[in-house]
């Protein structure tokens, strides 16, 4: 079981895919899909439970293959004569986001009832990214990772092209290929490592003891800056950083919700925690000459993101465009990881690690409230556009006092966007706080600017929900009505994750702190 | 065993907030009596911790140092939040004399207001939801009360401007309160952010939270600028919460929640959290930063008693006033008179929520007349529509006027006394750095003239004349004893003999009060023992300017608005009428942000949007999708026409060609065949021998 378990997490799902096969060759109900999705992701998410009380994060991965490594790694020849392994495991940094992955997966599921086009494929599909995703977060092995990075695309390009919105086809291609241009700069970063590493090993453990020491040139660049560089971009676009961004507003608008709740909750983790596992640890000299430029980014990031939202009149685009605003945070945290004060760089990791899960939780509640507005009304217009289809309802407020016949979505909704806008007693607060104290630390003027974020991620939560909630009741709107109990298994968990975490967020903290500890002093000693 | 009791103070409003919000709602009338027993138990247990305090440093009178022993004593309490290797938080709880005094008047009017509440919000369709934000409220105000570190005090410091932006928002179906509360809290985080900044600064440097801790290093460092920088950083969430200039605009906005809400959080808790931050950073603020403080403060009280004085909003008046208080306070603390900025801010807590309850009784007596005639055409809070009210709300008149007197700072009022002490911390501030000095004192003293003309203003015009509507007027009726006995338990409370008890010379500050609180005697700042010396000698001085301009204020408005006549000409000049107008429009502050801040950033986000997508991502980006198509264009003809079509075919074509041309040779004569065999044979031998 122990050794097992991450194949078994990882590949869980395909076996779900395949028990859908045979239904459906038994040519079952449609329901059928539904359930087996749902029981699928359960059981990854019982297992993922154990694992977490299982797991000790003291001990880290098999980095001198000697001491003590952690009874949950996986490792065994794959593709010999290249030296590909397979090799899975989990610590410190991935296990936040493994818990993270199959919770939105068992919500999104749930969340996903009521999709009535295509069942098998959407399922299907729906289950295959689930193994994308797990393999990214678990693989060590570069090739394996860059294999399951691939094999996420592919049901995402899918899933958003066949159930997307009126302009899916559009926003699929689109995603599609800003993400296979940043694939092709992952592939080149990949195989020179592999190369220019003189052992020929795509063993992410192995290649730390290496790659600081790789001394080439190419066209008169140090390729370990080359590297850094084609791997920035690949993991870049997956965040997605300025200006690497604009597939995502379009991807969010047009994607069903629970393809946002996975693109916003867990896709864009990818990208920073390519960086943190890959690229910080493999190239650590430079991180610390990039690190300027990316605190630079990450302030773009924040105030670009958030100056884009407050335009916003679709309520889902200003919640996309609210998530680069919040990824903002991860990235300056990251880059405090230079910082010669222990008390920032500790911040600052901790701080970005804490706030890629807290805002996979956030954001996730967000479009999954999103979404039932959009199932009751059909538009999430916080304002008509002035070229609304509708003329008599262009330039009016979309919505407007529904908090008088909504209350307790009303609720939930007061909630996430008080969460997203970082209030203390919800997670998001502390690690925001913990990103800036980090940046602090290091970039005083930066931040600075970017502590301007706290203020505008304010001004658009709450000009979006005066609007929609509070006022006079529109006649339109009157029979909408509140919360289904399915709604609210969804909507519960995470909600209760967000308090808690909020008000107690040590259990996050002591799993990750020391495998983010790792990656600090990594990063200290090539200061 | 006092912690513990205060430990549960703290929790216990949040307790009663999710009694209301959990419990189902048809128990609304049996929950309201719960979650105001809920704040009586507060109220019994901090007047407990109270009383232990008193008689501790009873006990130990004169003996400063035990008094120290028992006060650190009281405040050991952590619990570890977060712990990194070097990046620890804690939560502590600071169990002062001030702490503790400052929990007990939170619960008092917080209990009162739970009180009138009941009657007031009666019949409101979330009139559970009321009483849980107020839970809320209280819970966070305590938060800020005890925490003893820098991080918690925001944590609670934030929660609370939730708990305000709920209250202002509670009658969210008017846009207008709708818009106050988002701007309460909008302009509140512009504090917020100023005092996170300062907050870090300060931690990244004397590596603590805790104030106490902050002290000692900075005490020992003694680095001017970076104290300086930090602690006017962090004084900018008071300019917020406290509504300073420039950012009091919230304050008179925020009078669109409930009007019980007014008297709790915007006028005696809530607003005077900055004022007690600012005292809990005192000890580590340096004189540059504690200058500019006293300047805001007395740059404050002036302004908001300027524009108090034309504004007609029942409310808005007792706004303007609270926002001018505050500015006293915060400029009592500039100028080193800790113990005055602390003693108003509790006489200001009672007579303000006094002030505030009586207008609420107002306006709740004004509203069920206008019930009665089913007429709603009138504002019942403008004081325009009132007048002679004194005959028919006797009860909320005396207390008002008792509120009023005490505000103004007539003797025998306890706004006497502590106004007085922060006038003689002003004159003392002269009498130390002479020069341009003298301006705050000026400032300060001249405020407290308009306070008292505006304050007589309103008294005039609502209670006294002739009634402007009179078939409002005959059904304008005294409330329950719910709304009159919060009123006449704070206007008792307005007496300063409550404050000076066991003594009873109502000039004299000294009692029970002066007693349990001690002022910090080291601070980077100032000289503490030399302040006190200069407060002391400019006592009398202070006395005499104050009951001067309480008098002189109180004659003006009699002779404008009882006598309505303006004998001194100096009402109804020309200049009197411009400047009335800059005060009614509140000196144009709201227009003017509106213009240079608020309308520019909001069109440069249209932009932004039209530059990120119309420009950025559908022009440039679509651009390399456009680009790549002509070449994969030119590539198919390239690969078709030339690669394909030419190359490709072109070797098929060859290939065919040559094969008819050689069709010839297969002409089925064997010899031919022989031939082409040997001379194929030839070759071979030939190329076999020149390899070997």
């Amino acid at each position: 079981m122990e050794s097992n378990i991450l194949s078994i997490l990882t590949f869980l799902p395909l076996v779900g895919i395949l028990a859908m096969f045979v239904a459906y060759m038994l040519k079952q109900d449609d329901y059928i899909y539904k359930y087996i999705a749902l029981f699928t992701t359960f059981i990854q998410l019982v297992l993922t439970g154990w694992l977490y009380k299982n797991f000790d994060p003291n001990i880290i991965l098999p980095a001198d293959n000697v001491i003590n490594p952690t009874k949950f790694v996986i490792q065994v020849p794959w593709i010999d004569n290249f030296n590909i392994q397979y090799f899975l495991g989990v610590d410190g940094l991935s296990m936040p986001l493994i818990l993270l992955t199959s919770l939105l997966m068992f919500i999104c599921i749930l969340a996903s009832w009521n999709i009535n086009k295509y069942v098998f494929a959407y399922f299907s599909l729906f289950l295959l990214l689930d193994t994308g995703m797990m393999g990214v977060f678990l693989a060590l092995d570069f090739f394996l990772f860059y294999i399951f990075w691939e094999i996420m695309l592919l049901p995402m390009y899918f899933l958003i092209g066949i159930w997307g919105g009126p302009q899916r086809k559009y926003a699929a291609i689109k995603f599609f290929l800003y993400t296979l241009f940043g694939s092709v700069f992952l592939l080149l970063g990949m195989i020179s490592l592999y190369y220019y590493s003189g052992i020929d090993s795509f063993n992410l453990i192995e290649l730390i003891k290496v790659t600081p020491f790789i001394s080439a040139e190419l066209w008169g660049y140090e390729i370990k800056y080359l590297i850094w560089l084609a791997l920035f971009i690949g993991f870049a676009i997956k965040v997605p950083i300025f200006p690497f961004h604009t597939w995502l507003p379009l991807a969010h608008v047009e994607a069903p919700t629970s393809i946002s709740v996975i693109l916003a909750g867990v896709l864009l983790k990818m990208g920073t925690y390519g960086l943190l596992r890959i690229s910080y640890p493999l190239l650590p000299s430079e991180v610390v000459s990039f690190s300027y430029t990316l605190a630079v980014l990450a302030v773009i990031n924040i105030i670009w993101g958030a100056t884009n939202a407050i335009a916003q009149k679709d309520l889902k685009k200003m919640v996309a465009y609210s998530s680069i605003s919040h990824m903002g945070y991860v990235l300056l945290g990251m880059a405090a990881v230079v910082s010669i004060d222990p008390t920032g760089n500790q911040a600052g990791m901790n701080g970005a690690v804490m706030q890629m899960f807290n805002h996979g939780v956030i954001t996730a509640m967000l479009f999954l409230l999103v979404g039932m507005i959009y199932d009751r009304s059909h538009h999430r217009w916080i304002v008509f556009p002035s070229d609304y289809k509708d003329k008599d309802l262009a330039g009016k407020l979309g919505f407007g006092g529904i908090a008088n016949v909504m209350p307790v979505y009303s609720g939930f909704v007061m909630i996430a966007f008080f969460a997203g806008l970082g209030l203390p007693g919800l997670s998001g607060f502390i690690s925001e706080a913990f990103c800036f104290i980090g940046g602090f630390s290091v970039f005083k003027l930066l931040t600075v600017i970017g502590t301007l974020g706290i203020l505008l991620n304010a001004v658009y939560f709450l000009r979006a929900y005066q609007r929609m909630f509070w006022g006079d009741l529109d006649e339109r709107n009157k029979d909408l009505s509140d919360i289904t109990s399915l709604e609210l298994v969804t909507i519960i968990p995470l909600t209760v994750l967000i308090i808690v975490l909020g008000v107690y967020p040590s259990p996050l903290i002591d799993m990750i702190q020391p495998a983010v500890q790792k990656i600090i002093n990594i990063i200290q000693i090539s200061l | 065993m006092i912690i513990t009791n205060i430990f549960i103070i703290l929790l216990l409003p949040l307790l009663s907030f999710m009694i209301q919000l959990l419990l189902p709602k048809k128990i609304d009338k049996i929950k309201v009596y719960i979650s105001s027993s809920i704040m009586l138990i507060s109220l019994l247990t901090s007047l407990n911790a109270l009383i232990k305090i008193y008689s501790a440093s009873k006990m130990t009178l004169g003996d400063k140092l035990s008094f120290a022993l028992t006060n650190s004593a009281l405040s050991s309490i952590e619990f570890n939040w977060i712990s990194l290797p070097d990046l620890k938080i804690s939560f502590g709880i600071i169990a002062d004399s001030m702490a503790v005094l400052m929990l007990f008047v939170v619960s008092l009017i917080s209990l009162l207001v739970h009180i009138f509440s009941i009657e007031y919000m009666k019949g409101d369709k979330r009139f559970s939801r009321y009483f849980a934000y107020l839970g809320l409220f209280t819970f966070s105000m305590n938060g800020i009360v005890l925490s003893n570190n820098l991080f918690f005090t925001f944590v609670f410091w934030e929660l609370v401007g939730v708990s305000s932006f709920l209250l202002i928002g509670f009658w969210y179906e008017k846009r207008s309160a709708g818009n106050a509360a988002k701007k309460a809290f909008l302009v509140n985080r512009i504090g917020d952010i100023g005092m996170f900044l300062g907050i870090m600064l300060i931690f990244l440097s004397c590596n603590s939270f805790s104030y106490k801790e902050i002290t000692s290093v900075a005490l020992l460092v003694n680095d001017n600028a970076l104290m300086t920088l930090g602690g006017l950083l962090i004084f900018m969430g008071a300019i917020g919460k406290s509504a300073q200039l420039p950012l009091h605009i919230w304050l008179p906005d925020a009078m669109e929640g409930p009007t019980p809400v007014s008297a709790l959080i915007h006028a005696a808790t809530m607003v005077a959290a900055g004022v007690y931050m600012t005292l809990r950073i005192f000890p580590f603020l340096t004189l540059d930063a504690l200058h500019v403080i006293t300047a805001i403060g007395a740059l404050t009280a002036l302004t908001a008693s300027l524009i108090a004085t034309a504004q007609y909003d029942i409310k808005k008046v007792l706004a303007y006033s609270t926002v001018s208080q505050l500015g006293y306070m915060i400029c009592a603390i500039g100028v080193g008179a800790y113990f005055a900025a602390f003693f108003h801010l509790i006489t200001h807590a009672m007579f303000k929520a006094c002030l505030f309850l009586s207008s609420g009784s107002v306006i709740h007596s004004m509203h069920h007349a206008q019930d009665h005639i089913n007429d709603h055409s009138k504002d019942p809070q403008d004081i325009r529509n009132m007048g002679g009210l004194k005959d028919k709300l006797p009860i909320t008149f005396y207390a008002m006027l008792i509120s009023t007197l005490s505000l103004c700072g007539f003797p025998l009022f306890s706004g006497f006394l502590s106004k007085d002490s922060i006038v003689a911390g002003s004159l003392a501030y002269y009498h130390q750095f002479h020069g341009l000095s003298i301006i705050i004192p000026i400032l300060i003293i001249f405020s407290a003239l308009l306070t008292s003309f505006y304050m007589f203003r309103l008294i005039f015009l609502t209670f006294f004349g002739k009634p402007k509507d009179k078939s409002i007027y005959n059904h304008v009726e005294e409330s329950s004893w719910l709304i009159k006995f919060p009123l006449v338990l704070l206007a008792f409370l307005s007496l300063a003999n409550i404050f000076t008890f066991p003594n009873l010379n109502p000039f004299d500050y000294h009692g029970w009060f002066s007693t349990i609180i001690s002022i910090p005697t080291t601070v980077i700042g100032y000289d503490m023992s030399l302040i006190k010396e200069n407060i002391h000698h400019a006592h009398y001085q202070a006395m005499l300017f104050s009951i001067l301009v309480a008098f002189g204020g109180l004659i003006l408005a009699f002779i404008r608005y009882y006598l309505n006549s303006d004998i001194l000409g100096i009402f109804n000049s020309s200049l009197a009428q411009k400047a009335k107008k800059v005060f009614a429009n509140k000196f144009y502050i709201d227009e003017l942000y509106e213009k240079m801040i608020i309308n520019p950033y909001l069109d440069l986000t249209k932009k932004a949007s039209f530059i990120d997508w119309n420009l950025y991502d559908q022009m440039f980006i679509n651009f390399w999708g456009w680009i790549t198509l002509k070449i994969s264009k030119i590539s198919a003809v390239l690969d078709y026409s030339f690669i394909d079509q030419f190359v490709v075919d072109g070797f098929a074509r060859l290939t065919n060609k040559s094969g008819k041309e050689l069709q010839s040779s297969q002409n089925g004569i064997l010899q031919s065949y022989l031939l082409s065999a040997i001379i194929g044979l030839v070759v071979l031998i030939i190329i076999i021998q020149q390899l070997g």
